[in-house]
């Protein structure tokens, strides 16, 4: 009896397993799918020309994404200038200062953060941080990549926190005992010791953290104007390539060339993602390095 | 400790809750509800009921219209069941051709090709009714001194060839575009009626029309199109339009300059169908150039139609 339920809990668990492969195989074969016709209708070339993203235009459509890459890369790596060094600190401090106390009670804050949805922050951003960036840098519209670096980077904070935490945890007690024994003060173990020891794990968090900046969507979309031009600076306005499918998926005529371009967007934002997090997990599989 | 880590939880939300309270304490405002009335005279039935279905389909832009429309419609005669979908005006078109649906909703008027591709496939000659007018205003922020545009400076700026206020007599500030996806209807139509060319790449897109008005009032250089209805938000205000350098310009809030046809900024939505609209569908198309069927129109947040578009509708509805 014991080993039929054993046998059927077995198969249970195996088949969840593979469903999650099943998924990711089935997106990657819709996303295939339904931009092969654009990649074949118009060849890559045109997705990387030096034009913009223009499928309603008055003469020709173009379909160039360079802008939108663009903008997703200025948006990203603005997030994480913000969010990497503090998320770090902020893991630096859970982990090796924090008392007990203090811990359980920033901890669940972080998890917290986690929750809000991108809408809210969205909406933060555009009635709260877009005037007031408007009117610091002296701008007529705040929405800029700046402002969405920011939001993006506070999304990002909790993984790149939890992660980087769990980094420096995992460092062996006995570098930090070796440090203090040898007149290391706290500042330099944390600085010099613990942080490069748990460097891999800091930087899978970074990327891990990327990886989510890269895909998000609603608040993006939100604040940062989603012009097609390419940006002059960071207090200009840029689209994102998930905030620009989102603006056109929702009423594009239905196979059409503009519809595959749109995947073809969407295969691009997948191959980067998944680049991003695979690069991040071999870094987590990279346990400290030095043996004790 | 888990216990304790959900009160924390509890504590943070608590303390938010309470800030938020403090935050606004003000009487909370009054949604006044949408006054629902329908003051319809209950017509004489004496028609005969056979049952006939009509399917309608097209243009996006009209196809809240036409539901609601259809859906009034249905109340009083339900022997008559209506479909109406969307897809866009060059989707219906080509179905009314294919022979798909009965009416194609189009925010243009047919084209030529289009004309002899349905003479050719039914014999018939293609009809129009318009039963709709729609407006485009143009916003600008209400600290913007500027009051009056032309439809070339209009075109102008969003072609980015004006793109400071002092070029068009306002104040010394950059201008910043806002505007909607390649998708939407009111972007064709602006692109073809005022920019009669490429938007300007630094036009910023918008998700909806009330993201661009938002960001009007947000923006002391920011200049946007919504159709009329959005204009009498606070912190916008609506230009007058001019048709040309030597054209008075015309103020879309007032609803006589719509329906006059002196504002600039305006398009009647057709409805085409294959030969003399005649029996159900020419009832149904009747009630919606009646009185009743115009007033939801408005309530629709579009503008009744001109005495131009009675006397262009009687060709198909006489």
């Amino acid at each position: 009896m014991v080993s039929i339920t054993e046998k059927a809990m077995r198969a249970i668990f195996i088949f969840c397993g593979l469903a999650i492969i099943l998924f990711l195989v089935g997106i990657l074969y819709i996303l295939l799918s339904n931009s092969m016709p654009g990649l074949i209708e118009l060849g890559l070339g045109p997705f990387f020309a030096a034009d913009r993203w223009n499928p309603g235009a008055y003469g020709e459509p173009t379909y160039s994404l360079l802008n939108m890459i663009y903008g997703t890369l200025k948006v990203t790596l603005g997030a994480l200038i913000f969010a990497v060094p503090v998320g770090v600190s902020a893991a630096a401090y859970l982990a090796e200062i924090a008392s007990p106390w203090e811990r359980e009670f920033f901890k669940p804050i972080v998890e917290v953060l986690a929750g809000v949805p991108s809408v809210v922050l969205g909406f933060f951003g555009l009635v709260v941080l877009a005037p007031l960036i408007a009117r610091v840098f002296n701008l007529n519209s705040g929405l800029t990549a700046f402002n969405g670096a920011i939001l993006v980077g506070i999304m990002a904070l909790p993984t790149i926190i939890t992660l980087a935490e769990d980094a420096i945890t995992a460092v062996p007690k006995e570098y930090r005992h070796a440090s203090l024994a040898l007149g290391g003060t706290r500042w330099q173990t944390i600085w010099k010791i613990t942080i490069p020891a748990a460097f891999s794990g800091i930087t899978a968090s970074a990327m891990l953290g990327m990886g989510r900046a890269i895909g998000e969507t609603m608040t993006v979309l939100m604040v940062t104007g989603n012009m097609v031009a390419r940006p002059e600076s960071f207090l200009d306005s840029v689209r994102t390539l998930s905030a620009g499918i989102a603006i056109d998926i929702g009423d594009v005529v239905f196979n059409s060339t503009h519809f595959h371009a749109l995947f073809v967007a969407g295969l691009l934002l997948f191959l980067i993602t998944f680049a991003v997090n695979l690069l991040a997990d071999i870094l987590i599989q990279r346990k400290p390095e030095v043996s004790k | 400790m888990n216990q304790k880590r959900w009160l924390t939880v509890l504590g943070v939300l608590l303390l938010a809750a309470v800030m938020i309270a403090a935050g606004c304490g003000g009487p909370a405002e009054e949604q006044a509800g949408e006054p629902v009335e329908e003051a319809e005279e209950t017509n004489g039935e004496e028609a005969v009921q056979e049952p006939a279905s009509i399917m309608l389909g097209g243009s996006d832009s009209e196809v809240n219209v036409v539901a609601r429309l259809a859906e009034e419609y249905m109340n009083d005669n339900p022997h008559v069941s209506i479909a109406v979908t969307g897809g866009g005006s060059g989707v219906g078109i080509s179905s009314l051709i294919d022979g798909n649906i009965d009416v194609a909703n189009s925010s243009r008027p047919m084209k030529d090709e289009e004309m002899d591709a349905l003479r050719d496939n039914h014999g018939e000659e293609p009809y129009a009714v318009r039963f709709a007018v729609d407006g485009v205003a143009v916003l600008v922020n209400d600290a913007n001194s500027v009051e009056t545009l032309t439809v070339d400076q209009v075109g102008a700026i969003y072609r980015g060839e004006i793109t400071n206020w002092s070029e068009v007599g306002g104040d010394d500030r950059e201008i910043t575009l806002y505007g909607r996806q390649s998708t939407s209807g009111t972007y064709v139509f602006f692109m073809e009626l005022v920019v009669q060319g490429e938007y300007s790449e630094r036009k910023r897109n918008m998700a909806g029309t009330s993201d661009i008005v938002e960001a009007v009032i947000g923006d002391a250089g920011g200049i946007g199109y919504a159709a009329i209805g959005y204009a009498d938000e606070d912190g916008v205000k609506a230009l007058d339009i001019a048709a040309d350098q030597d054209s008075e310009a015309y103020d879309p809030t007032v609803l006589e300059n719509v329906t006059s046809g002196n504002y600039p900024l305006t398009r009647p939505l057709y409805q085409y169908m294959a030969g003399k609209p005649e029996g159900a569908q020419l009832d149904y198309l009747l009630f919606e150039v009646s009185e009743p069927g115009q007033g939801i129109v408005l309530e629709e947040g579009f503008y009744p139609i001109t005495e131009a578009d009675r006397e262009f509708n009687k060709n198909a509805l006489q």
